[in-house]
């Protein structure tokens, strides 16, 4: 590498940093994104007018077919789906730190130049590599709930032998420099990675995907100390801290510990109330035309929605609803669980591609003091966000989370299909509870109905 | 690069980017990991070099390959990304309502 590709590394490294520094406001975003992409653009100028390339045949023909079909996927996908996009992009680049560290790799050993460091660093990476592409392919097709399989009873065993290969192949690389060690590793990587995402799902799920995150940087930090390049290392090591973070919020949020996410994915029910004493006899039932009653002398208005407005692809409709109330000079609000959605911060994406403000969309720490004296709070597909057992039972399998405290506002409008559970498959105490009113039915239906209902008073 | 140098660089940059992401709000985290996930396939400045150092074709192939996968992970990031930040806005005082 001569100095300028050095230089030009660095110009890239400072605009990743600074790029990532304005991503922490939704109004300086929009220009962090685009240093972050100049950056990546200089890096691969430098590189390419860098004489340690000879032919560029190849080249071209990787970043056209690359470019077109990252291109495509991007302005395709529907804000749904991100979460199922950002898996695969996360396995694609775990891939391609795999193919790098062993293209190098195994030059390196035709040149009979293959130092320990070098070796163990091509281990690292495409072990990393290696499971973050099938971790995040499984992840893939979980989310696209092609798979509901959670594998067998003894996949734990599988795990674990799996893991302990791939320490005995990584230094059998070390030992004897031979390519045969190296292809054995991915494949006993990549199998790792299908036997530790494979049981993971439902509400772990964002969980996942902020650690696959977190891991595609690390390979790539792993490559980059296999080929000796400083920027793989800086950029890699920003993106393996922002995940490892957003995995410890997704964590907290859900009080659940990682080695728990990642060794014990199904949290027993336990033994608390079955859902006939919970809700026998107690809860009421109400329709569109007394909600919008109620909504009428309403002066504030929380509407906290779940994962299950976006499967009932209900933004529009709550924004529509939201305009009307405002109009009618209530103040209206959304209250946000961290957990709600398939991946951190999916809701507010949905909820901004439905036009609505991001200044509306409240922190569950912010708008829990609120709930008191709000009149209406209206529940549209969440359920466990939302149970108050997680204040109140200590044995309860959710004993501990954080919830949105709904049940303090006046009355709350639960909108849900049945009083089926949520993914912690206990009953929810705040369907039966005074001040609430379940309205059953589709979400975006219902709040449509509502909105109706609204006009015509 | 001496070994410690870079383990220094990988510790510095680790604790910046804890610094820089603990700021950021969770209305943005997804675009920050569908941003972060861009950046993350600074692989591809690896991958050029393989796929154009010209050693083997075997290599080359390898290259290629992961030339592709790292291009599909930088371009659509950052587009996807972009698409995502433009539908966050603050609420207009228009006529239509204060949403």
């Amino acid at each position: 590498m001569d100095d300028w590709t050095i230089l030009g590394y660095l110009v890239a490294a400072v605009l990743f940093i600074v790029g990532l520094k304005r991503l922490s406001r939704p109004r300086t975003a929009v220009r962090g994104n685009q240093l972050s992409a100049t950056g990546m653009l200089i890096a691969v100028v430098v590189t390419l007018t860098d004489n340690a390339i000879l032919s560029f045949e190849w080249i071209i023909a990787g970043l056209v077919l690359g470019a077109a079909v990252g291109a495509v996927l991007a302005v395709k996908v529907r804000m749904t789906a991100m979460p199922e996009l950002v898996a695969l992009f996360n396995g694609f680049g775990g891939g391609a730190s795999v193919l790098v560290a062993a293209a190098s790799y195994l030059e390196a050993v035709d040149l009979q130049d293959d130092p320990a460091r070098m070796t163990g660093a091509a281990a690292l990476a495409v072990l990393i590599g290696a499971v973050t592409l099938t971790g995040s392919l499984i992840a893939f097709i979980k989310l696209r709930e092609m798979l509901r399989w959670t594998g067998f009873a003894g996949m734990r065993v599988i795990t674990i032998g799996a893991t302990v290969v791939t320490a005995v192949l990584t230094v059998l690389m070390i030992v004897d420099s031979s390519s045969q060690w190296l292809w054995l590793l991915v494949a006993v990587a990549a199998l790792l990675g299908v036997v530790a995402v494979l049981p993971i799902g439902g509400a772990d799920m964002p969980v996942v995907i902020a650690l696959l995150n977190s891991l595609s940087g690390l390979a790539a930090v792993a490559a980059g100390f296999v080929l000796d390049n400083s920027l793989l290392i800086i950029a890699g090591s920003l993106v393996g801290a922002s995940g490892l973070i957003l995995t410890q919020i997704m964590c907290v949020a859900m009080n659940r510990s990682l080695p728990a996410v990642l060794f014990n994915p199904a949290p027993s029910a336990g033994d608390g109330p079955s859902a006939d004493d919970v809700y026998a006899g107690k809860v009421r039932s109400t329709s569109a035309d007394d909600v919008a009653m109620l909504l009428e002398s309403a002066e504030r208005v929380a509407i906290v929605p779940g994962y299950g407005l976006a499967v009932a692809q209900a933004q529009h409709a709550v924004r529509d609803l939201a305009r009307r109330l405002e109009e009618r000079g209530s103040d209206v609000v959304f209250g946000i669980h961290p957990v709600a959605g398939r991946m951190p911060g999916h809701m507010n994406v949905l909820l901004a591609e439905a036009e609505i403000s991001y200044e509306r969309l409240v922190e569950m720490d912010n708008i829990n003091p609120t709930f008191e004296q709000t009149d209406v709070t209206i529940v549209i597909g969440a359920n466990d966000v939302v149970n108050p057992v997680a204040r109140t039972d200590p044995n309860s399998p959710i004993a501990g989370m954080p919830i949105l405290d709904v049940d303090k506002s006046g009355v709350v409008v639960v909108i849900k299909r049945s009083l089926s559970p949520g993914f912690a498959g206990i009953p929810n105490p705040l369907f039966a509870s005074d001040n609430s009113l379940m309205l059953f039915g589709d979400g975006r239906q219902a709040v449509v109905d509502i909105t109706k209902a609204l006009q015509e008073i | 690069m001496d070994l410690l140098v870079a383990l220094t660089l990988l510790m510095l940059a680790v604790f910046l980017g804890i610094e820089l992401i603990t700021k950021v709000p969770p209305t943005l985290h997804t675009p920050l990991m569908s941003g972060s996930n861009a950046i993350s396939g600074i692989t591809i400045v690896g991958a050029l070099v393989a796929a154009g150092a010209d050693h083997s074709t075997f290599a080359t192939i390898l290259g290629f390959a992961a030339v592709t996968l790292a291009m599909i992970n930088v371009v659509g990031g950052f587009m996807v990304t972009h698409r995502m930040l433009g539908m966050f806005r603050r609420s207009k005082t228009s006529k239509t309502g204060d949403l």
